[in-house]
C-alpha cells in the first residue's frame, strides 16, 4: 500500500499539470453520463405533475410549469377507473413477495445441495443449471402457456411464478457461495446429532446470509419488473401486475395519459427507496457471475 | 411397528446418501415440467398445424417452410442488427467509464456509480414510457428539441427503420450501462496492483498499460458480457412492446420474439410460433458458440 502510494505520487510529480487536465477530463465525462442516467427521472417526476392532454400535445419536454402543474394526477391513481391502479399495486407487491420467498428458498436448498455433497448426478445436474441459463425462457412460452391452462392456474399467482420457482441463476448464486462454506462444520454438526436438514437450517443458512441478501434484491427486483411472461399468463384487468397495467393504459386510442406518469412515478418509487438505503446489496448480487468464470 | 416404519423412514431421508437429493430435488422437479417438458413439446408442436389443444394435425417440415418469408426475415436482421449494436455500445463504453471509475484520483466515484445504476432499477415499461414519448413526433419533445440545437429538424422518430434501432438501443444503453460498468468494475479490481507499477517503471504509458494489462485482464468478463448480451439481444420482446406493443407498422421494430408472440398469442398459429422459438434456440446456441470459440473460451478449458 505504502509501495503504491509512493508510486503514484512519483508519477504526479514528473507531469503534475497533465494529470490535473486529465482528471478534469474524466470527471467531466462521468458527470455527462450521470446526467443521461438521472434526468428520465427527473422529466417523468415533472411530467407525472401535467395534465394527459399536454403530454399528448408536446410530448415529454424541458418545462417546468408550475402554472398547469398539480397533485390531481396522483389522486387519480386512487380513484380513477375504480381504483384499478391500487389493483395492480397489490398484485405487484404480493407476487413479488411470494415469488421471491420461493425462489430464494428453493435456489439456495439446491445450490447448497450441489455444492456441499459429492453424489453421483451432481455433475450432470450442474450442466443442466449452466445450460438452462442459456436457454431464453422466450422459447418455452407455448407450451407453458398451455400447461398453466390445463393445470388451471392460468390467471393466477400461481401461473405467474411457475416458471421462476428454481430460477438457474440464483441456484448457481449459491452454489459458488456455498462452495466457500467451511466443510468441518457438516461433521461436526453430524457429531452433535443434527440431522442433515438442520445442518442447513441452524449452521449454513446464518453463515449464507449476504448471498440471501444479494438474491433477495435481484429477485424482488426482477419480479417487480418483470413483463413478458406474467403479459401472458395474466388476462383480467384486476390480476395484472404494474409492468402490464401501465403498458395497458399506453393504448393508441386510450385516454389514460393522467394516470400513466404519476403511475410510473409511483411504481419506481419503492425500488429506488431500497437502492438509496442499501446500495452494496444490489451491486454485490450481480458480480459473482462475472468473476468466478 | 408403525413407530418403527416411521423412524426407518425418518433415517433413510437423514441418511447422508438420500439427503443431497432431498435438496436438489426442487431443481429436478422444475427442471422436467418447466424446461424438458416445454423443449419437448415445443419440437413437437413445431410440426403440427394447431387448431385447438387436443385438435391437432401433423404436417412435418411445412411450419418451418413458412419461415421463409419477409416477416421473419425482417425479424432476424431487426433483432440481429439490435443485438449487434448493443454489443458494440455496450462493452466499450462501459470498460472505459469503469477504467475512469476505478482510477485512485476520480472525485465523486461513489456517486457516479449509484447515478449510472440507477436506470436498472426500472422496468423496460416504465423506461419505455419515458423513451417513448422523448422520441415522440412532436417538434416540442425532447428528443426533437435535442436535434433542434444541432439545426437538425424534427421527425417522426418511432416510424423509420434508423430512428426506430437508435431509439430502442439508447433505451437499452440507459437500462444496462451501470449493471455493465459494475461486471467491469469487479473486473479490474481482480488485476493486481502490482502489475500496473511494474509497467509504470518499465515506462509504459497510460495508452501502453490499458491494451496489454487491462483488456486483457478483462477478457473473463468480457467473455461473460458479451454471452448474456447475445442472449438478451436475441430475446428481446419487452423494449420493443414499451415502444410499439404488439401492433408494428411495416413491421418496424419487430423482433424474432415479438414475431412468436404475435404469432401464437394473437393470431394463434402455436404450430407455427414454435418452429420461431426452436429457430431462435438454434440461432443462439449458435452465435454463442461461434462467439466463445472466437474468444479462444475452449481453448483455455482445454490447457
Amino acid at each position: 500500500m505504502a509501495y503504491q502510494m509512493e508510486s503514484s505520487i512519483r508519477i504526479e510529480q514528473k507531469k503534475p499539470r497533465k494529470k490535473a487536465w486529465t482528471r478534469w477530463a474524466i470527471f467531466l465525462i462521468l458527470l455527462i453520463f450521470s446526467v443521461f442516467a438521472l434526468i428520465p427521472f427527473y422529466f417523468m417526476l415533472v411530467a407525472s405533475f401535467k395534465p394527459g392532454s399536454e403530454l399528448i400535445r408536446y410530448g415529454i419536454n424541458l418545462k417546468v410549469q408550475p402554472d398547469i402543474m398539480s397533485w390531481k394526477n396522483y389522486g387519480l391513481l386512487f380513484t380513477g377507473k375504480e381504483g384499478i391502479y391500487l389493483h395492480w399495486y397489490k398484485n405487484s407487491v404480493l407476487i413479488t413477495l411470494l415469488q421471491t420467498s420461493v425462489a430464494v428458498f428453493l435456489s439456495a436448498l439446491v445450490g447448497y445441495g450441489l455444492a456441499i455433497y459429492r453424489f453421483p448426478g451432481r455433475n450432470i445436474l450442474f450442466i443442466a443449471v449452466l445450460v438452462v441459463m442459456m436457454v431464453p425462457i422466450e422459447i418455452m412460452m407455448l407450451p407453458l402457456y398451455e400447461l398453466t391452462v390445463r393445470l388451471r392456474i392460468i390467471d393466477t399467482y400461481a401461473g405467474v411464478i411457475l416458471p421462476f420457482v428454481v430460477p438457474p441463476f440464483a441456484v448457481f448464486f449459491f452454489r459458488q457461495f456455498a462452495l466457500g462454506l467451511p466443510r468441518d462444520l457438516l461433521d461436526a454438526g453430524r457429531i452433535d446429532g443434527c440431522s442433515e436438514y438442520g445442518i442447513f437450517f441452524k449452521i449454513m443458512m446464518p453463515l449464507m446470509k449476504p448471498a440471501f441478501g444479494a438474491i433477495i434484491i435481484l429477485q424482488a427486483m426482477f419480479s417487480w419488473n418483470n413483463l413478458v411472461w406474467p403479459l401472458i399468463a395474466l388476462r383480467s384487468n384486476e390480476h395484472m401486475t404494474l409492468p402490464i397495467g401501465l403498458s395497458s393504459l399506453i393504448a393508441p386510442y386510450g385516454n389514460n395519459y393522467d394516470l400513466l406518469m404519476s403511475g410510473a412515478v409511483l411504481s419506481v418509487l419503492p425500488i429506488v427507496i431500497l437502492f438509496i438505503l442499501n446500495q452494496k446489496a444490489f451491486i454485490s448480487g450481480l458480480t459473482v457471475g462475472a468473476v468466478k468464470e | 411397528m408403525n413407530k418403527k416404519k416411521k423412524a426407518s423412514l425418518l433415517s433413510f431421508f437423514n441418511s447422508p446418501k438420500t439427503a443431497p437429493y432431498v435438496f436438489v430435488a426442487p431443481f429436478i422437479l422444475f427442471f422436467l415440467v418447466c424446461y424438458v417438458y416445454p423443449f419437448i413439446k415445443t419440437i413437437i408442436m413445431s410440426t403440427q398445424q394447431i387448431f385447438g389443444f387436443n385438435d391437432v394435425e401433423y404436417i412435418g417440415f411445412n411450419n418451418y417452410r413458412r419461415l421463409l418469408n419477409p416477416h421473419f426475415f425482417n425479424a432476424l436482421k431487426t433483432t440481429s442488427s439490435y443485438t449487434f449494436w448493443t454489443i458494440m455500445v455496450l462493452i466499450p463504453l462501459p470498460i472505459i467509464l469503469a477504467v475512469f471509475l476505478n482510477n485512485p484520483a476520480t472525485k465523486g466515484k461513489n456517486f457516479f456509480k449509484s447515478a449510472l445504476f440507477m436506470p436498472a432499477l426500472t422496468s423496460v415499461i416504465v423506461a419505455g414510457i419515458f423513451f417513448r414519448y422523448s422520441f415522440g413526433e412532436q417538434p416540442t419533445t425532447l428528443v426533437n428539441t435535442l436535434v433542434g440545437f444541432f439545426g437538425m429538424k424534427p421527425r417522426v422518430w418511432l416510424q423509420e427503420r434508423g430512428p426506430a434501432m437508435l431509439a430502442l438501443v439508447v433505451l437499452c444503453t440507459w437500462r444496462w450501462l451501470g449493471v455493465n460498468i459494475i461486471y467491469f468494475l469487479s473486473g479490474l479490481q481482480a488485476i493486481p496492483q502490482e502489475i500496473y507499477e511494474a509497467a509504470a517503471i518499465d515506462g509504459a504509458n497510460a495508452w501502453n498499460r490499458f491494451f496489454r494489462i487491462t483488456l486483457p485482464s478483462l477478457k473473463p468478463v468480457i467473455i461473460y458480457v458479451v454471452t448474456i448480451s447475445i442472449h438478451g439481444g436475441y430475446s428481446m420482446f419487452a423494449e420493443s412492446f414499451a415502444f410499439w406493443q404488439t401492433h408494428t407498422p411495416g413491421d418496424i421494430g419487430m423482433t424474432i420474439v415479438s414475431y412468436l408472440y404475435q404469432m401464437g398469442f394473437n393470431d394463434f398459429n402455436m404450430g407455427f410460433a414454435a418452429a420461431i422459438g426452436i429457430t431462435l434456440l438454434f440461432i443462439v446456441m449458435l452465435i454463442n458458440l461461434i462467439q466463445l470459440a472466437f474468444m479462444g473460451f475452449f481453448k483455455k478449458e482445454g490447457n
